[in-house]
């Protein structure tokens, strides 16, 4: 097709897609709008992880973050009746220098980039580490310890998180 | 058959997501919104570690994403704890409304 495999389709639909829900995000006037997009863009960026044969992180990143942590958004979102009218706006002069500098740190990167080495990626389903069974060997192996500490990590941020909510601490 | 995919690509993907989370950052004064944008950049920096490791034929770069995405979601809990606490105080979450500090 044009001289393009199916990956190189994929990987342009894709790209596509997840720059302009990204876009999206920032420039919905609506939150609830703005997290339905970042959902999009969340699920875009799944099919590069699938694209590059990561499976296991491909499923977790769509559990963890457009399952859990953008429902979490939403509910805090309706929790506090945000809409269109209490949005508050910038002044256009603001908007005008966040996207002047955001443009020169895209044109510092970008230069920066442009001269470095063309390396392939190996094509769909050479690349094995991504699946559960020989991602599970190395994260139970080598990384046995940062993953328990994730877990206490995890319990502080549930405690920290219960401590901070609670309206009045005796 | 070659239908391999160049890292630069990748590359030039993540950059233009991490400035679209960092505009986001700078030109919104919803909290919630720049929390979102947060997320975003932190997104951008998971996909590139993903494209490397899957370039170099190492998981430790996958392992590394699936603790970013750990502590992302305990960062959530905590961050959006805080936010509904200050909206319980302020009764909004505009940032140029939390200049308490500055006076």
């Amino acid at each position: 097709m044009l001289g393009y495999t199916i990956t190189q389709w994929l990987f342009g639909i894709l790209s596509f897609l997840a720059i302009m829900f990204a876009l999206m995000v920032v420039f919905s006037r609506n939150p609830v709008n703005s997290v339905l997009y970042l959902v999009m863009t969340f699920f875009c960026i799944a099919g590069h992880y699938l694209l590059m044969n990561a499976q296991f992180l491909a499923i977790v990143h769509i559990v963890v973050y457009a399952g859990a942590i953008m429902v979490l958004f939403l509910f805090v979102i309706m929790l506090m009746n945000l809409n269109e009218d209490t949005e508050p706006q910038r002044t256009q002069i603001t908007k005008i220098i966040a996207g002047v500098a955001g443009g020169l740190l895209l044109f510092v990167l970008v230069g920066s980039l442009k001269g470095t080495e063309q390396l392939q990626l190996k094509s769909y389903g050479a690349s094995q580490i991504g699946l559960v069974k020989n991602l599970g060997k190395v994260l139970f192996k080598e990384f046995l310890f940062p993953f328990e500490i994730a877990s206490i990590l995890l319990l502080a941020a549930l405690v920290g998180s219960i401590m901070i909510g609670k309206k009045d601490i005796k | 058959m070659i239908n391999g995919i160049s890292i630069n690509y990748y590359l030039l993907l993540s950059t233009v997501l991490f400035i679209i989370g960092a505009v986001g950052v700078m030109a919104r004064r919803n909290s919630i919104i720049i929390f979102m944008c947060i997320e975003l950049m932190l997104n951008a920096v998971n996909l590139l570690l993903v494209a490397f490791s899957t370039l170099h034929n190492d998981a430790a770069g996958q392992v590394f994403v699936f603790f970013i995405m750990a502590v992302a979601a305990a960062e959530v809990a905590v961050g959006l704890a805080i936010l509904s606490m200050i909206y319980r105080n302020v009764k909004s979450i505009d940032t140029d409304l939390l200049s308490n500090l500055k006076n």
